[in-house]
């Protein structure tokens, strides 16, 4: 049985439907991302399910029961918020113990949790200062533990990293995903970073404007993606698509390779005017240190490639490209849905 | 402590400085200092009649100078405390989501842009025995009224009222700026934290509006010295010194029965009065605030 159930979930602000018929089904012990670009409606879906908003229409049912007309506090869930949310004149513990006193939890069981989730997120030393006194790294720890104590089974995140620099957001990605997997926590994770959600979660929601575009897990998006949104979204970089007829044929940047008569002699000494095979010439090329991205015009279409090591051409510089007929995706060019390979 | 600035650049300083030291000097510290001297070199209205403590005992003896403390201090203890009171009341409730709101903060805005000359007028209307808006809507109820401001007993209770009136508003308008300055994340944390509307209050949001407060506090308490425009319309003072404060004290003296050494002897009490609320204020207080 599912633990957390969604049924045709929407809401609409005036004339907009922010999210229009959301369904999906997430068992316990799962992470879930919910991905999309900005303005997508995944967050307003974290807050519906929270209770934050009321939906227009729909249901949310947790463990069996039917909890859209539920508080917040009565939702049994925890939620971790993208600007920590932390209370500025409360100590770090009174911040992680506001909701055991607000629901009356005897000291000793509040004392417990507390040491618990502080060991759990590695905040021994801190718990008499003030959030202002913290680092944003250790403000995240904080939430985490607000949440840890709450022993609530349904943990939702709301971009909780997007305020970290890069290196600590990878740091706390690992860690979360171990606190996650060491609790047993159901994680329902908003995101706009597809690198999040594809290397935390055990699935992913992509979501746009308003609708569930797929559902999946990370190699399902990336290996056979349902739309051309999907494959313009996921990737990085994301997939280049061309038009065909009816059709818009997809091709990662990765399975594009230089032809091998013209890779013989190497790339740089090799003279491009005199290749028969030459089929593209260089708009753009994007150094990135282990590889190089080079977007080239191939038959009127932009494609990216990415090469490895450090490759700068000219602009209109010729090469010769190729790939496997088994990586192309096919999509409907009036729909956009996938199709089979012709 | 000694700057380290080049000479040039202390002398732009201090031009800098200048024009807000010049006024603060001549308008305030220079005629403070005045006062505490002419309050022991004077008598009546003359002035270097040598050292004297003859005001000060006077002020001792001054039944009429302990009545006007006690009726100030009085003042001060109930207008504070309940216009503040009312003004987060009504901030709070004016800060949620209601009908009409704009409308209703606009209300409560109201008497503080009217003059005070202004609303101790219309508050007269109120007041008045037979013709009063009070006694008339007391008399559907078949009540004979009261005499608000000519009965001794009531009269300083009617000032009161009217200053709260007129506060309360006044005060709102911070209460509702620091309402909304205050992360709605907060709010929604805590609810899914499961606290109660009245945790939330006590917990959350009155700690975040101490800074407010302190403010608030210190400006009520200001004013409820330093505002006694409406006893000019309302009651002179009167009846029998009951609703004298020490302001109007001090101009009575000043102006009225020209004793203007004891009018400074009254100055230096009032200022001494708003030193130690100053002092009490700003480091006890404020130890205990938490500024973002």
């Amino acid at each position: 049985m599912s633990f957390l159930n969604i049924q045709g979930l929407s809401k609409q602000w005036a004339d907009t439907r922010v999210v229009e018929d959301i369904n999906f089904e997430i068992c316990e012990g799962e992470f879930i991302a919910l991905l999309g670009p900005s303005g997508c409606g995944k967050s307003t879906t974290l807050k519906m399910i929270a209770g934050l908003e009321t939906p227009t229409a729909g249901n949310v049912i947790l463990n069996g029961q039917n909890i859209t007309n539920r508080t917040p506090g009565q939702r049994q869930l925890s939620m971790v918020f993208q600007s920590y949310a932390l209370f500025p004149h409360l100590s770090v513990k009174e911040n992680i113990v506001f909701g055991l006193k607000a629901r009356k939890v005897p000291v000793n069981e509040r004392n417990k949790r507390l040491r618990h989730a502080v060991e759990l997120v590695n905040l021994g030393d801190q718990i008499n200062k003030k959030p202002s006194e913290l680092s944003g790294g250790q403000c995240q720890r904080v939430a985490l533990a607000r949440a840890i104590v709450s022993q609530a089974p349904l943990c939702l995140m709301d971009e909780p990293l997007s305020n970290l620099d890069t290196k600590l957001r990878n740091e706390m990605r690992t860690e979360i995903r171990a606190l996650q997997k060491q609790l047993g926590l159901t994680v329902l994770y908003v995101t706009h970073d597809q690198v999040e959600a594809m290397s935390m979660a055990d699935r992913i929601i992509l979501l746009n404007a308003g609708r569930i575009e797929q559902m999946g897990s990370p190699q399902a998006l990336y290996n056979e993606p349902a739309s051309s949104f999907v494959a313009r979204f996921i990737g990085h970089p994301p997939m280049s698509l061309m038009t065909r007829d009816k059709h818009l044929i997809g091709i990662r940047p990765e399975h594009i390779t230089l032809c091998k008569s013209g890779y013989s002699e190497g790339i740089a000494t090799h003279n491009p005017n005199k290749n028969p095979n030459n089929n593209a010439s260089v708009i753009h090329c994007d150094y990135h240190g282990a590889d190089t991205l080079i977007s080239v015009d191939f038959q009127g279409s932009a494609l990216m490639l990415s090469l490895q090591g450090h490759h700068l051409f000219q602009a209109g510089h010729p090469l010769a490209i190729t790939w496997e007929s088994q990586h192309e995706h096919y999509f409907s060019a009036k729909t956009g849905l996938r199709t089979a390979n012709l | 402590m000694k700057l380290n600035m080049p000479r040039h650049q202390q002398i732009y300083a201090w031009l800098l400085l200048f024009p807000a030291l010049a006024l603060l000097a001549a308008f305030t510290h220079i005629p403070m200092i005045k006062t505490l001297w002419r309050s022991f070199t004077s008598s009546g209205m003359q002035n270097n009649t040598g050292f004297t403590l003859d005001n000060y005992r006077y002020l001792l003896e001054d039944d009429v100078f302990w009545q006007v403390l006690s009726n100030s201090l009085w003042y001060a203890a109930v207008t504070v405390p309940v216009s503040m009171i009312l003004a987060l009341a009504m901030a709070l409730w004016v800060n949620g989501k209601i009908r009409g709101r704009s409308a209703l903060r606009l209300a409560y805005f109201t008497p503080t842009i009217l003059p005070m000359i202004t609303v101790a007028n219309i508050w007269l209307f109120f007041y008045t025995p037979e013709i009063g808006l009070f006694n008339n809507i007391l008399g559907w109820f078949g009540h004979s009224g009261y005499n608000w401001l000519g009965d001794p007993d009531l009269s300083l209770f009617s000032l009161m009222l009217m200053t709260i009136w007129k506060e309360a508003g006044f005060f709102m308008i911070f209460y509702l700026a620091a309402l909304q300055g205050i992360s709605r994340d907060f709010y929604q944390a805590a609810a899914i934290e499961g606290s109660s509307r009245w945790t939330t209050l006590r917990r959350i949001t009155l700690p975040l509006l101490m800074p407010t407060t302190l403010f608030v506090l210190i400006n009520a308490f200001l004013n409820a010295f330093k505002l006694v425009d409406h006893l000019f319309i309302l009651t002179k003072g009167g009846p029998n010194n009951a609703t004298n404060l020490l302001l109007y004290y001090i101009y009575e003296n000043a102006f009225s029965f020209f004793d203007a050494a004891y009018a400074s002897v009254l100055t230096v009490v009032l200022l001494s009065i708003l030193v130690v609320l100053a002092v009490f204020q700003f480091g006890v207080i404020e130890r205990r605030v938490h500024y973002r």
